[in-house]
């Protein structure tokens, strides 16, 4: 009895090596059954010819690497791999400079703070689709807001032919993505910047700092262990975004509009052209993940 | 004269000049119009008669404003049913989600086994693969053993989707509390099991409804894949239903607005009341590593 007692009180310390594989086994068989199996499948797919024809006989007849030479020998990869990049560079930027800027207003004294912060992060509180149409209807080029404004301000001509021009119609993306991605960058400053210790800015105002100094020299490096990963989320999440860019271009074929992942489902599902599709998840995946090591490493090394 | 306006000067930071504060309060007003005035778009068009729908007036509550797109919704669409059939999936979901990333959170919080870190990595792999990538093997999969077309596969796709945020969120939380108060219900006698359940939960329930929130707001909002998976028409979720109504119909738009208003309420006044949580939740994580 004695030694029984003994044994539980240690058992946080040293707990017998099936404790912690209980608490995890159901993650992981459904982590290993709907990401890890589907995975591996996908990747031994890209290198098959898997088409409309032949997706129900479960018979793929292995092509080696000709998915990828189609992909890599198309124009249209490249100049949508160099569009993704435009969206993802521009969307997270803004998202973090507009996220970090709010979160810095937020986190003075200020009465009716509590009630601004819950209204600034409406759009990311609403349904993504239905804010996403939202936005959709303001830039509607006849009796959306948008158009409405421009016209009364500049004349007819201001008018802009938001969706119906692809490059509009990704201009219009990239607004709408910004509007929903600053909230949580919002946030999750705000909680960073609450954890930073009171005294730290009283220091710094008696040595005299300045607004610029006391942001760059003693703000942002203690914000370091929350902007990184959230950088790296938020690139991941922008990068693979295909909500906004599929409700913005819906209903017309807008190839010009595209980024790489809402070709990906394209091609995927509406050209039935598996084997591509799941090549070109291939390479964005590695894309994804060597740019996550690199920063989150680069990052470290600046420690 | 000058007392008050010393004492007003106590609610804000001690060295703002007044040109300052109001230049704050202006900025963040235009802010708040941003991030609002699409959403009251919506509500609207929602109250505009059918006539006037493609009106140009940009005023809040239009003329002769009206419920009948409201009415119309649930009568001449299956809107109810889409309800239902959204409610069902996400609180399955969102049921399942909890079980396992609670779970899953407590052992990477406080555990220390083999694969550990790696495991933490994994997850975060997880968020790289474009959503497209897995659909297709899952949908293969699926027809494989008969379960395309029920909800069981939408269900497995949204629990694995929202598992591994919810896992790093968890860990995050739990890390938030000390271990001392387990080591001393463990000397008091306390197994792994008492300990978890009515010490441990109890100080995690708002992690724990943050959790659930993230699952449920996930599956409720969710389209691109329940648009392959389900294809019946009388098993439609919400969002694929409204994308079809507002795809097709653009005479619908009234209706559609109403629509989208009645299904983004109830999560978003969820969203708001726990969003308090979620300052110090989000974070927690990545601070402690």
């Amino acid at each position: 009895m004695q030694y029984k007692r003994k044994g539980k009180s240690f058992e946080l310390a040293r707990p017998r090596w099936y404790v912690p594989v209980l608490f995890l086994l159901p993650a992981i068989a459904i982590l290993l059954a709907m990401v890890a199996f589907p995975l591996y499948y996908e990747v031994n797919i890209s290198f098959r010819q898997v088409s409309l024809y032949n997706l129900r006989s479960g018979v793929y007849p292995w092509i080696g690497l000709e998915n990828y030479k189609d992909m890599f020998q198309d124009p249209m990869f490249y100049s949508t791999l160099v569009r993704t990049i435009v969206w993802t560079f521009v969307n997270v930027v803004a998202h973090v400079t507009g996220g970090f800027f709010l979160a810095l207003l937020l986190n003075r004294k200020l009465p009716g703070k509590a009630i601004i912060r819950v209204l600034l992060i409406l759009p990311w509180a609403v349904p993504q689709y239905i804010a996403a149409i939202a936005m959709r209807n303001l830039f509607n080029e006849t009796y959306g807001p948008v158009n409405l404004v421009l016209k009364a301000l500049f004349g007819e001509g201001a008018m802009i032919m938001w969706l119906s021009k692809p490059s509009n119609a990704f201009i219009a993306a990239i607004i709408t993505n910004i509007w929903l991605g600053i909230p949580f960058m919002m946030m999750t400053c705000l909680g960073g910047l609450q954890s930073i210790p009171q005294e730290l800015y009283e220091a710094a105002d008696i040595d005299g700092a300045g607004w610029w100094q006391k942001t760059r020299n003693v703000i942002l490096p203690l914000m370091k262990p929350v902007l990184t990963p959230a950088i790296v989320l938020g690139t991941i999440w922008t990068f693979n975004m295909v909500n906004v860019i599929y409700i913005l271009t819906y209903g017309s074929t807008h190839e010009a509009a595209q980024i790489l992942v809402s070709m990906i489902y394209k091609r995927a599902f509406e050209f039935f052209r598996y084997g591509y599709a799941a090549a070109m998840s291939v390479v964005v995946f590695v894309l994804l993940i060597s740019f996550s090591s690199v920063f989150i490493r680069a990052q470290k090394l600046e420690d | 004269m000058a007392q008050p306006k010393v004492r007003l000067k106590e609610y804000f930071e001690k060295n703002d000049s007044w040109p300052k504060i109001i230049a704050i309060y202006l900025f963040l007003l235009l802010c708040c119009f941003i991030t609002v005035y699409p959403i009251s778009f919506i509500f609207t068009v929602s109250l505009r008669p059918g006539n006037q729908l493609f009106s140009t007036s940009l005023k809040l509550i239009p003329d002769n404003a009206t419920f009948k797109n409201y009415v119309d919704a649930f009568t001449k669409y299956p809107m109810a049913r889409w309800m239902m059939n959204s409610l069902f999936v996400s609180t399955i979901t969102a049921v399942f989600a909890v079980i396992i990333s609670v779970n899953a959170g407590y052992a990477f919080s406080r555990y220390r086994f083999f694969g550990r870190k790696f495991g933490m990595t994994m997850l975060l792999v997880t968020q790289m693969f474009p959503a497209p990538m897995l659909l297709l093997p899952v949908y293969l999969m699926l027809a494989r053993f008969k379960l395309t077309g029920s909800y069981i596969g939408l269900i497995l796709w949204y629990v694995s989707t929202s598992i591994p945020f919810n896992i790093w969120l968890m860990k995050g939380y739990f890390d938030t509390i000390p271990r001392s108060l387990e080591e001393s219900a463990f000397i008091d006698g306390a197994s792994i099991v008492r300990t978890y359940w009515s010490i441990i939960l109890p100080l995690a329930k708002p992690g724990i409804a943050l959790c659930a929130l993230f699952a449920f707001m996930g599956a409720w909002s969710e389209f691109i894949v329940a648009r392959i998976l389900i294809t019946s028409k009388n098993m439609l979720t919400l969002p694929v239903g409204l994308i079809a109504l507002q795809g097709s119909f653009s005479t619908e738009w009234g209706i559609y607005s109403a629509a989208a208003l009645v299904t983004a309420i109830p999560v978003t006044v969820l969203f708001i009341t726990l969003s308090k949580y979620l300052v110090g939740g989000l974070t927690m994580g990545s601070v402690k590593g």
